[in-house]
């Protein structure tokens, strides 16, 4: 990356563009195809999320949390109420926990799918894209048989979850299981230690873990840098004390620690612990009554209470303030999304300008839950 | 540390910065705003306190005339501990350091604090709306926002009181 002086262009990408994962504008310096500075633009997907919040019921607003991200929408629902759940001080059956840990799970192997599979996507490799949507959509079959939907569930209710497992579910979740376990490998050999695909992201995009920190980088990015911070593991939420699972770490393979493909490599990794914990979940799963602590209307006492969560991008946080009546006097959400978008800016610098849709990528943003 | 210690050093090392709150829980401290970007260097220097993690920036609109609030979550990843810090501002002039350059994710966040309560972080590189356009008039999570009648033209829709109930 020599210095090169000659005239700035400035050159817009998006709002429409499809490497840019949804409505998203980066204005670009440019010096010649060299990156001088990015800023990006954000909004386009705003929908008032917190705004409307303040006029719904607490109940009411766990939809609208479906929406935010909406490729992790039982993570965001997972969020939400086990906030609402630690500031009302209820506690759920233990059949809710298992279930909740078992949705989450699978839905981080969802999302992580369809974040590698576009990743693929963006640095030109098209087959893996059509192998993981393949797979993901046996996830979402399991989801549609277990709730009806297939996208945005609005699952998990407060106290409790809005369905119990259908008959069965213990057969075809293992069953899925089964199947998708070998399928990791082939998806390393189709994609991981592909030779265009390492040139195109070893080394590239290097996040350095103090920065990252800095930056409010959380979850896969953070990992990637080699930070061993899982909320899951650090502040244990539900039950996940319970399980016996790694926590990947980016170790600089093929490159520098903390470059793009550490950022991919450690999701590659997670969804195999996924696994893992879906098995001894379903091992334990006990019975039980998912609707026996479902309150009739929701109160809770005057307060206020910020809980973090492991969602599959990173620390999803729900900072909740109640004044004692049904409605919530604020909801604000922490998005993973948004603080690693605002670092592209600083790891994107002196890149081409085709490295930094690698890098983008990289940092799996989802706009909807960017803008709320 | 647990909170109380750590309210004990800051009302050492910043004498009558701290304001007693009965309403504040355990875990939260009221801070004046005058010394705040001292003690926020210092939150995060300070070896035995090593907030390296700034979780959220949330404003609050406290109520009619009430003051607007600005909290900050804060984590040591080091230490394990965690604070947060409410800051009350003036309504009518809603004016606080900015934390930006200590914690870099500030930026966002305090714009986004800026964009929807209209709280001015003063040092802040970069102070523009990032949510709502840049033209948008007013503030839209204050507890007296109305929404502007039109923008540019196209009809801001108005919600009836009737219709959410």
């Amino acid at each position: 990356m020599g210095v090169v002086q000659g005239d700035q262009m400035v050159l817009n990408i998006g709002p429409q563009h499809p490497s840019t994962h949804g409505v998203l504008r980066l204005k670009v310096w440019t010096d010649g195809e060299i990156v001088s500075e990015i800023k990006p633009y954000i909004g386009y997907l705003h929908r008032c999320f917190e705004k409307h919040s303040e006029n719904v019921t607490y109940e009411q607003v766990i939809p609208f949390t479906d929406r935010c991200d909406y490729i992790a929408s039982m993570n965001n629902n997972f969020g939400y109420v086990v906030t609402m759940e630690e500031l009302m001080e209820i506690k759920v059956p233990e059949r809710v926990e298992y279930i909740r840990v078992i949705m989450a799970e699978l839905n981080r192997i969802a999302s992580h799918l369809l974040a590698l599979g576009v990743y693929g996507l963006d640095v030109g490799a098209f087959t893996p894209f059509l192998y993981m949507f393949r797979d993901r959509e046996r996830i979402l079959d399991i989801f549609e048989l277990t709730c009806g939907a297939r996208l945005l569930y609005n699952y998990m209710w407060v106290g409790g979850v809005s369905h119990d497992l259908p008959k069965d579910f213990e057969r075809i979740c293992i069953g899925f299981l089964d199947y998708f376990e070998p399928k990791i490998k082939e998806y390393n050999d189709l994609l991981t230690h592909n030779k265009i695909f390492l040139e195109r992201t070893a080394d590239v995009g290097v996040l350095p873990p103090d920065v990252a920190i800095n930056f409010g980088v959380s979850g896969p990015n953070l990992r990637g840098s080699g930070v061993n911070w899982d909320v899951r593991k650090d502040e244990p939420y539900s039950i996940y004390d319970r399980f016996e699972f790694e926590i990947p770490l980016g170790e600089g393979e093929f490159g520098t620690v903390g470059d793009s493909f550490d950022r991919y490599w450690v999701r590659m990794c997670e969804m195999k612990e996924s696994i893992k914990i879906i098995r001894q979940a379903i091992k334990d799963l006990p019975d039980g009554d998912v609707f026996q602590t479902i309150p009739k209307k929701i109160r809770p006492p005057k307060g206020s209470i910020y809980r973090r969560t492991e969602s599959p991008r990173g620390d999803l946080g729900y900072y909740i303030i109640s004044d004692g009546s049904p409605i919530p006097y604020r909801v604000k959400m922490r998005s993973p999304a948004f603080t690693a978008l605002s670092s592209l800016g600083e790891i994107a610098q002196g890149w081409m300008l085709s490295d930094v849709i690698a890098i983008l990528g990289s940092l799996d943003i989802v706009l909807g839950e960017i803008d709320r | 540390m647990t909170p109380t210690e750590i309210k004990e050093t800051l009302d050492r090392e910043f004498p009558g910065s701290v304001i007693d709150n009965e309403e504040l829980a355990e875990s939260q401290i009221e801070l004046k705003p005058d010394q705040w970007l001292e003690i926020a260097t210092y939150l995060k220097n300070d070896p035995g306190l090593n907030f390296d993690q700034l979780e959220c920036v949330t404003g609050i609109d406290t109520g009619e005339d009430g003051p607007l609030q600005s909290r900050y979550n804060f984590h040591s990843m080091e230490h394990r501990h965690k604070i947060e810090v409410v800051i009350s501002l003036d309504r009518n002039n809603p004016k606080v350091a900015s934390i930006e350059q200590v914690w870099r994710v500030g930026d966002w966040f305090e714009r986004e604090t800026y964009d929807m309560f209209g709280i001015i972080y003063e040092g802040h590189r970069d102070l523009r709306r990032i949510l709502c356009p840049e033209d948008w008039e007013g503030w839209p999570l204050r507890k007296d926002y109305e929404a502007q009648e039109t923008y540019h033209g196209i009809v801001v829709p108005k919600i009836k009181e009737e219709e959410w109930e």
